[in-house]
């Protein structure tokens, strides 16, 4: 007989982390977004294998543009969340660029479908539409999400911009690896 | 309840393993060579999976029945016992890993057996629902096919192209293969338009056709006689009835036959 | 703090808010569960359609011709409506019935309770997971009805027969459409299902819980939450790609010069097998989707009703997660026969086999957890000892699919349908019946009636033994699997009697379901009150109120002392000691 002291398991209960749960959701919401670009992203890998003669277009001129676009509005969006006293302004120029974005995106499919490149024209053709409109409806939630935070009253305003930063960078980020993909991987 | 229970569990093992054991329903009769192995590795593992089965279900059943509820007192106050779980932890690797090196064994043996010198090719083009079967004839070349050709109510259903002189002597039928016994046969399954997988069952052959792909296989046939090929990859409507027929005859016979379907020029 | 939080919590008001779009995780579960009563009543039907076939393919069904003209044109049923029946059952039991009840029904309605939480992280999004979902299965259910017939491609849908278009058989044209979009909007809601599990798990547990004492079911919840957020994503991924190819005229999955009807396809250069990569990559996380929330489930009820401890804890903590993270490199085991290399197949045939280890460790900690225990018969306990002996049964039968040598000869029998139907169909059920059976007292407050529920236990768990042993022998003699009838092959001959025998069991079980039904809608209105505890177990949601109320725990903030399943530890005054109780020495031998 021995005299053992009850819980089992650890003798002072732990308070759970204190993480903000909002961000939480976000890191598992990145996780599952980028599970379906890496899927994406492997079957464009094998899509280039099994293409006996894979021809890539050429980058739409307006790509660059846009690109620094969607970098500027990664900048706009980390000094609202640095800004004490207005980020309003900055979430809204935030916004613009962003809407900005999207409009570039669609400019740039006029470009190509003037140019004769269609979705199903080949498989190069087919990824980009693909890949950029995936990205595209994310990017547009995003903003919707923006607009709602920038409309929330200002204590609970300062922690969702943060948080929305986090997502917004994710998106300029993800970006870039599919320029990269697309036209930098051959 | 607990009684009835045991009993079901022990019951229900027992049967299961006397239905396999008398071999109730089993594998139709082999006639390949390389099906020896298969089916050996078969009986084997089902032996061993068959123990654990009975030795599992025999348990559940005496511990259900030892410790139901009766009387006065406790249960046992029982959280862990760390060399019980490493040894059935170690056991149940080893076991495992056991199976999988004499299985992968198996495979590697299929999959890279020696397809020997004069092994007769035949080409096998699934579609919806029916073996486009051809051998290259004297040449030992198939003919140029282009898709673009095929039309099956002229009967050209793998799109031979007439201008190439390798294909003149090719020799094409349709749900009927035949081969000779006790020689190597290489297969090249291609398909038209979805995935099949060509099945003979007395060969204890499957392969998937897929489209796009030329993929090949092969198998040494032992006994005389005609076996059914059946596709074994839901291809759509009239999957269930997409049957063709092996015939497995002398070399004599086997070069009878094909001398016969030659074109007659 | 904990003002704010009661403050939050306020009930909804009105029956629109209440129980339609209500936030409350206990309504969004049992909404969950409802959903999956309803879509297994449509699984069930459609396989007795199934069975009717395979069993009298020839006989003709006056009645039924004039209620399905089509399906019945010229007397029997015609192959391509049994195909579409079999693509159908699959789908809806799988994504609907078995990702839906064990994971988002009883996952919703108990892991805040059990972790000491007032409701999820996300209430709003949670309530746009169930109605996403719900949107998913009309979706379905539309496919169905759909001009030329539901799909008949089969739950994998392998393309290109999944991407051609009508030209390649009935059903493939529209019904294969709106099915690709079922499992899309599908895949959203489990994404959103899951990361909102995932976060309420990590962040809202009470004080004491800490991780080591979370129940085994609540670390089954998380690790199937995680493998859905990996896993879900794949098959999105895959289903626009296929959409792509078949409405936007893409060639990802469909190659060059393939030839439907004497009609020479567009297409060029994509590859069939890539939709089987994506395909399975998903696909065989998903059946561990189903089956390790019941596993946590199973551990659950074993304690309780044998009055001990789980079994090595860790063990089980340790076994889940690799059982979760191996599902997802053993995808290729369904591939031996693909023309995929055969140096793939020896390294999945490998990871394969290794995910019997830890489902060999589970198996035994349950054994030893019955060991020594003072096992109480209810319905439960008994369904939750049906799901070893069927976990058994059907894991055992893994160990032959395994090899790719044995799967030459297994691939695509019914050997492989008998597989998966007792260790992720039957199985699975089995630990959605255990788990109503145990936690219906909670749910709505009173008993369901045990003498009716014994009843349902002894026909279901003979029934589906009857159902299934038999696949084993059928798949032996290599059985092709996806057949409208077997009777056009002579190497089959003589095994007819025993489709015969598998339909009539599958009758009686499927007609015994109607007991389960019964007393689960009667014992909700008429079943006698339910006290708090009526099982004197240990978790959390033992300490409320039978059913809970809005905020789960009222003013007071749980706080967690032990582990739990402390059953019968000794010298206590009860023979089981809620998560709750205040801490304190007790004697114990060692």
């Amino acid at each position: 007989m021995t005299t053992t002291t009850f819980p089992r398991i650890g003798t002072e209960p732990p308070p759970p982390a204190p993480r903000e749960t909002a961000r939480l959701g976000l890191g598992f919401a990145l996780l599952g977004i980028s599970m379906l670009f890496i899927a994406l992203t492997s079957a464009y890998i094998v899509r280039q294998g099994t293409e006996a003669a894979w021809t890539a277009i050429a980058m739409p001129d307006i790509l660059p543009a846009n690109t620094s676009l969607i970098l500027a509005g990664s900048v706009a969006i980390e000094l609202a969340r640095r800004s004490r006293r207005a980020p309003g302004r900055w979430l809204a120029l935030t916004l613009a660029l962003g809407a900005a974005f999207l409009m570039g995106q669609y400019a740039a499919w006029r470009e190509l479908s003037r140019a004769g490149m269609y979705l199903a024209t080949n498989p190069h053709s087919s990824f980009f539409y693909l890949l950029t409109a995936v990205h595209g409806v994310h990017l547009a939630g995003g903003l919707a999400v923006l607009a709602w935070v920038r409309a929330s009253a200002p204590p609970k305003r300062e922690r969702r911009i943060g948080t929305a930063a986090i997502y917004w960078h994710y998106m300029g980020g993800l970006w870039i690896y599919l320029l990269i993909l697309l036209f930098g991987w051959r | 309840m607990a009684a009835m229970l045991a009993l079901f569990f022990w019951m229900m093992a027992a049967v299961t393993v006397v239905l396999f054991l008398g071999r109730v329903w089993w594998l139709p009769e082999l006639a390949s060579v390389h099906g020896a192995e298969i089916d050996r590795q078969f009986v084997l593992t089902l032996a061993i999976s068959g123990l654990v089965f009975l030795l599992a279900q025999l348990g559940l059943g005496y511990l259900i029945w030892r410790y139901r509820a009766r009387g006065e007192g406790r249960a046992v106050y029982w959280h862990e016992s760390p060399k019980l779980e490493f040894t059935w932890t170690l056991a149940t690797a080893v076991l495992f890993i056991g199976v999988g090196v004499q299985g992968n064994r198996v495979w590697a043996n299929l999959v890279s057996a020696d397809q020997g010198q004069g092994a007769v090719t035949i080409e096998v083009t699934a579609q919806q629902f029916a073996w486009n079967v051809r051998y290259p004839g004297k040449d030992g070349k198939f003919g140029r096919t282009d898709p673009s050709r095929i039309n099956d109510s002229l009967a050209n259903y793998l799109g031979v192209d007439p201008n190439d002189p390798a294909g003149q002597d090719d020799i094409v039928t349709q749900n009927l293969v035949a081969v000779p016994v006790n020689q190597p046969v290489q297969l090249i399954l291609r398909t038209k338009d979805v995935t099949h997988s060509f099945y003979v069952p007395h060969l204890r052959v499957k392969q998937d056709a897929v489209p796009g792909m030329a993929i090949r296989n092969h198998f040494t046939a032992t006994k005389e006689g005609e076996y059914e090929i059946a596709c074994a990859e839901l291809c759509g409507m009239q999957h269930y009835m997409m049957r063709g027929r092996l015939l497995v005859m002398p070399r004599q016979e086997f070069d009878k036959w094909l001398a016969q379907r030659a074109a007659p020029e | 703090m904990a003002e704010q939080a009661v403050a939050h919590h306020q009930p909804a008001q009105g029956f629109i808010r209440k129980y339609v779009f209500s936030t409350d995780h206990k309504v969004i579960g049992v909404q969950y569960y409802m959903l999956a009563l309803f879509a297994v009543a449509v699984g069930m039907g459609l396989s007795v359609l199934m069975r009717i076939r395979l069993a009298w393919p020839e006989a003709k069904w006056p009645l039924m011709q004039e209620w399905f003209p089509t399906a019945f044109a010229g007397g029997p049923m015609t192959p391509e409506f049994y195909l579409s029946m079999m693509t159908m059952h699959g789908t809806i039991m799988i994504f609907f019935v078995l990702t839906t009840a064990p994971l988002s029904g009883f996952g919703n309605y108990f892991l805040p309770i059990q972790i000491g939480a007032r409701d999820m992280a996300f209430p709003i999004l949670n309530m746009l997971s169930f109605w996403v979902t719900f949107v998913a299965l009309l979706v379905m259910i539309a496919a169905l009805f759909a001009t030329g017939g539901a799909p008949i491609s089969g739950w994998t849908a392998y393309a290109p027969l999944s991407a051609m278009g009508e030209v390649a058989g009935p059903g493939l044209g529209q019904g294969q459409t709106l099915w690709i979009i079922s499992i899309a909007i599908f895949c959203v809601a489990s994404l959103l299902t899951s990361l909102n599990f995932l976060t309420t798990t990590l962040n809202l547990r009470a004080r004491g819980m800490s991780l080591m004492r979370m129940p085994l079911t609540v670390w089954a919840w998380f690790t199937t939450a995680m493998v859905a957020l990996l896993a879900f994503p794949v098959l999105l991924a895959g289903g626009i790609l296929l959409l792509l190819d078949r409405v936007g005229g893409t060639s990802f999955f469909i190659p060059g010069g393939l030839v439907v009807s004497d009609q020479l396809l567009p297409h060029s250069g994509g590859s069939p097998l890539l939709w089987q990569h994506l395909f399975w990559f998903f696909g065989h996380p998903e059946v561990y989707i189903a089956i390790i929330p019941a596993m946590g489930i199973t551990s659950h009820i074993l304690c309780t009703f044998a009055r001990k401890p789980i079994f090595a804890y860790k063990a089980m903590v340790a076994a889940i997660f690799a059982i979760g993270f191996i599902s997802f490199i053993v995808w290729g085991h369904h591939m031996f026969m693909s023309g995929m290399s055969p140096f793939s197949s020896m390294m999945f045939s490998i990871t394969t086999l290794a995910v019997g280890v830890p489902s060999a460790i589970k198996t035994f900690n349950w054994l030893a957890t019955l060991w020594g225990g003072r096992i109480r018969f209810t319905t439960s306990m008994l369904f939750a000892l049906g799901f070893v002996s069927l976990f058994v049964s059907g894991g055992v039968t893994g160990m032959l699919l395994a090899q790719p040598a044995v799967d030459r000869w297994l691939h695509d029998t019914y050997f492989v349908v008998a597989h998966f139907h007792i260790i992720m169909g039957v199985a699975a059920v089995f630990a959605i019946f255990a788990g109503t059976y145990y936690w219906f007292p909670k749910m709505f407050g009173r008993m369901m009636d045990e003498r009716q529920g014994k009843i349902h236990f002894w026909l279901t768990l003979v029934g589906v033994y009857a159902i299934f042993m038999p696949m084993h022998y059928l798949g032996a003699a290599g059985t092709p699997r996806r057949y409208a009838q077997l009777t056009e092959f002579r190497f089959l001959e003589g095994m007819q009697p025993l489709q015969v025998f598998i339909s009539l069991a599958a009758f009686v079980t499927i007609t015994a379901q109607v007991i389960f039904i019964f007393n689960l809608f009667w014992s909700m209105r008429r079943g006698k009150k339910a006290v708090e505890n009526p099982w004197e177990s240990t978790s959390l949601e033992w300490t409320v109120p039978s059913p809970p109320p809005h905020d789960n725990f009222g003013a007071a903030e749980p706080v967690v002392a032990y582990g739990p399943y402390e059953y019968s530890v000794p010298d206590a005054e009860k023979d089981y000691i809620l998560q709750t109780e205040p801490a304190r020495e007790v004697r114990t031998t060692t």
